[in-house]
């Protein structure tokens, strides 16, 4: 396939690191229409204790309930008036903070975002904001596949910080207090643990003008984390079903070891998830999803420091959970056996690439890459070396990427109408 | 970045076609609105619109559906179908230069579908498992019995049928439904992206111009049931919906009204996030939003809480749309317009939002406004003139559907009798 087209020549990549250690990663785009900025901070769900559960999460929150010189209010109301386009989400692993704006904005942004990097945590919004929090809770415990996801994550991880969950519980975001969450930021929000992120048309030298005199004196020591890998054998026999009131479908997630973010064979684990489990086209789809046979079945990959996992999802009546599952296993232990043709190689890598072509023309999924593989690997990747890596990979490397993290046995975890285990 | 241009072509078959020239972007989009929404399901085939557009994809030409879908995997198309209540909408971005090959393949898929009588009963299956799974989307149940309430009998309806009718369906129906509603003379296909205006017109011409088909045939309407509604549902949360009536997209009046539910909704300094989530931290979503069909359009207001601090969630929605009646401040419109002009200009970033949001515009309104054309109607727009609206148009008429384990108190709601709406006339 040509994607030549993708290789834009005036797209320049650029750095700079504070002396305090806080990271700015830039790739300048003088074509773009808008910007895009994020911070990432290295923390999330897996740096948290039992006792922590949520904490992550519930401070990124925090982050737009004001600062020194912000109310919450005006932090709403002044990332309104530049027309961003701003949220922020945590994960197990990152704690991201973003804004879209029309370049003309960009410093007033960067100095915004900054500046909520600093919040003052003010124990009247903190409890405020946990009703939020539980609110979120209980919608996600109402809606597919109703906390399963998070279930299936602690059976497989058992007690390894993958395994822990992003939002927390009821009971742990109940019993989290302002002193706990104070002490959190301060270990964590280290300014070396920060990397600012930024994409589309950008004045670089006035943005790091900025973060020097806004950024320069933020606090600076080591923050820990513990990236050994996890690996794990499931049991197979063993599945959990999680019963829930008032359900039709049931739900079931199944999680495998898989390459780590920075393991060189995570583009093929990530071509054979396409090629086995995309919702269109893959071989999920056609044995599963186009005989109805399930509501959707898919594989993705999830890739972590250190460690990796593959992830299905399955949805189908609650009296099909046995019989899917052993399709579904019957599936596995065929590409086990066959592994992939080229043709199925050959299409995955042309659906892959497009979609990172497509997905590369708006500054903000562009700043999402580069802050991402600045987090994750170091490194910095242009669209074409993005598109390049997928295509070199080999039908010999997705054999070697079977071999090595079989699909079968996995942890399973069910929610839906189903009582009992079968 | 040079402003974009909008064309226009009308071919002898009734089949528009619209091309926005973005010469900026790699990357070129499609779509398809044909006149076969669940709007034209008979009443006693709830889901024949959704099944024939799932059977649609199963092949066309001399491409069974296995290989029509490698043909547009190998195009790298990134493609969604969605049956909407006027519409089967078929959509796909890709490079720009695979852009006529994907014409080609969509011209055999609309014109030359196989709709396999062996695939039937998969294909229900298909559309069986998404109506169970529907059911456990509580907020998408709740807003589908939101448009219950407000829009007559078949603007009201969702496109996913009932078990029953779903299995009674026979791949005769499906060819019936194909030949009827798949017609090129109210189709619309949009076109933005990297592309020549003239070439495309020859392309589509060249591939679509001969396809004929019936004028598609009147719709009946009847008016929507009254009143409040509660369906039980055990559930953490109470879902909470409000509709109350405004102007459609077409109405010279609805930006006036856009900019009202703007202050009420957009960014996170509105009333709705900063009173109802930020300042008493009742629910984590909360939003109201315009919604528009041809010659109709309402507001539709939505919270998510838990059960013991539903009503007062409630009372607080309600009274900021009271409040909204006594009018916006400037300041709260300089914002609204900072995000929607931005949002306007990094809509030129997606050849996808253009080709999607160009074909809404000719559906609604039987032309395209370009981005400069909107700009203009936001700059327009005061505070005045938004509060004369506000002033001659109070929000009034709700009504409420609540889901979850108890029913709310709704008296706060009855702001005035509701027989003023609706008259099932479109």
């Amino acid at each position: 396939m040509n994607n030549q087209a993708a290789v834009q020549s005036n797209i320049e990549f650029k750095r700079h690191t504070l002396s305090n250690g806080l990271e700015l990663v830039a790739e300048c785009n003088p074509d773009a229409v808008s910007t895009g900025l994020a911070f990432f901070v290295r923390t999330g769900a897996r740096d948290e204790s039992i006792e922590l559960s949520g904490v992550s999460h519930f401070l990124e929150h925090m982050c737009f309930k004001g600062t020194p010189t912000r109310s919450a209010e005006d932090v709403n109301r002044e990332l309104d008036e530049m027309g961003s386009q701003s949220n922020a989400f945590t994960s197990q692993e990152q704690t991201v903070y973003f804004c879209s704006v029309l370049p003309e904005h960009q410093l007033s942004a960067l100095n915004l975002l900054s500046d909520i990097m600093r919040p003052t945590l003010r124990q009247s919004d903190f409890d405020t904001e946990k009703q939020v929090i539980l609110e979120e809770i209980a919608k996600y415990d109402d809606q597919p596949p109703y906390g399963g996801h998070d279930a299936a994550l602690v059976k497989h991880f058992k007690s390894h910080p993958l395994g822990n969950s992003v939002l927390g519980t009821a009971e742990s975001v109940s019993a989290l207090t302002q002193p706990q969450m104070l002490e959190y930021f301060h270990r964590q929000y280290s300014a070396n643990n920060l990397t600012l992120a930024v994409a589309g048309k950008i004045d670089f030298v006035k943005i790091v003008e900025q973060l020097e005199a806004e950024c320069g004196d933020w606090n600076n020591h080591d923050v820990q984390r513990d990236t050994q890998r996890y690996s794990t054998t499931p049991d197979t026999a063993n599945i959990t079903n999680i019963h829930k009131n008032g359900t039709h479908q049931q739900y079931i997630i199944q999680i495998t070891d898989g390459p780590s973010a920075t393991d060189a064979d995570r583009s093929a684990g990530q071509l054979m998830a396409t090629i086995f489990g995309d919702d269109n086209n893959s071989r999920l789809f056609w044995d599963l999803i186009d005989t109805g046979k399930a509501e959707y079945a898919v594989l993705e990959s999830q890739e972590y420091q250190g460690s990796g996992i593959f992830l299905g999802y399955l949805c189908c009546p609650p009296e099909s959970q046995e019989s899917l599952l052993q399709r579904y296993c019957q599936l596995t232990t065929k590409l086990h056996e066959n592994g992939v043709t080229q043709q199925e190689l050959d299409t995955a890598q042309a659906k892959v690439c497009s979609h990172i072509v497509l997905r590369s023309e708006r500054p903000a999924n562009r700043m999402f890459n580069v802050g991402n593989n600045w987090i994750q690997r170091g490194i910095y990747e242009t669209t074409r070396e993005a598109i390049e890596r997928i295509e070199a990979v080999t039908r010999h490397d997705i054999q070697k990427v079977l071999d090595k993290y079989p699909l079968s046995p996995a942890t399973t975890v069910a929610t839906g109408p189903e009582k009992e285990q079968h | 970045m040079p402003a974009s241009s909008i064309d226009t072509y009308q071919f002898d078959n009734g089949l528009t076609l619209l091309v926005e020239q973005m010469p900026w972007l790699e990357s070129a989009a499609v779509t398809f609105l044909l006149p076969a929404g669940c709007q034209r399901d008979p009443t006693t085939q709830p889901g024949l619109a959704k099944l024939t557009a799932e059977m649609l994809q199963r092949g066309c030409g001399n491409l069974p559906s296995r290989e029509l879908e490698q043909a547009m995997d190998q195009l790298g198309l990134a493609r969604s179908t969605a049956v909407t209540n006027y519409h089967t909408r078929l959509s796909a971005a890709m490079p720009a230069t695979r852009l006529p090959a994907a014409l080609s393949l969509y011209a055999d898929l609309l014109q030359r579908p196989l709709l396999p009588a062996t695939q039937i009963d998969d294909g229900r299956m298909v559309c069986i498992q998404e109506l169970l799974a529907m059911q456990d989307d509580l907020s998408q149940k709740l807003m589908e019995q939101l448009r219950i309430r407000q829009y007559p009998d078949p603007y009201s309806r969702s496109a996913h049928g009932t078990l029953e009718a779903l299995q009674e369906i026979s791949i005769d129906d499906v060819q019936q439904f194909y030949t009827q509603n798949f017609t090129p003379r109210e189709t619309i296909i949009s076109i933005a992206g990297n592309v020549n205006s003239k070439e495309m017109s020859q392309t589509v011409n060249a591939l679509f111009g001969n396809w004929t088909g019936h004028e598609t045939s009147q719709i009946n309407t009847t008016p929507p049931p009254g009143g409040h509604h509660h369906l039980e549902q055990e559930s953490n949360q109470t879902q909470i919906g409000i509709v109350f009536p405004s102007v459609p997209y077409s109405h010279p009046d609805y930006f006036q009204a856009r900019g009202a539910v703007g202050v009420l909704s957009d960014g996170m300094s509105s009333r709705l996030f900063s009173e109802v989530r930020e300042k008493r931290g009742l629910c984590y979503t909360v939003f109201a939003m315009c919604h528009t069909l041809r010659e109709q359009g309402c507001v539709l207001t939505y919270a998510g809480t838990t059960t013991e601090r539903a009503q007062e969630t409630l009372d607080v929605l309600l009274s900021e749309l009271i409040r909204l009646g006594d009018g916006i401040l400037p300041e709260e419109l300089g914002r609204l317009k900072a995000k929607i002009k931005s949002g306007l200009i990094m809509q030129q970033e997606s050849s996808n939002s253009r080709a999607s949001s160009i074909a809404a515009d000719w559906h609604l309104l039987g032309k395209v406004r370009t981005t400069h054309e909107l700009s203009q109607i936001l700059d327009d727009l005061s505070c005045d003139s938004i509060n004369h609206y506000l002033a001659n148009n109070r929000p009034t008429n709700f009504r409420v559907v609540t889901l979850g384990q108890d029913a709310l108190d709704t008296t706060g709601a009855n702001t005035t009798d509701s027989t003023s709406t609706n008259s099932g006339v479109l």
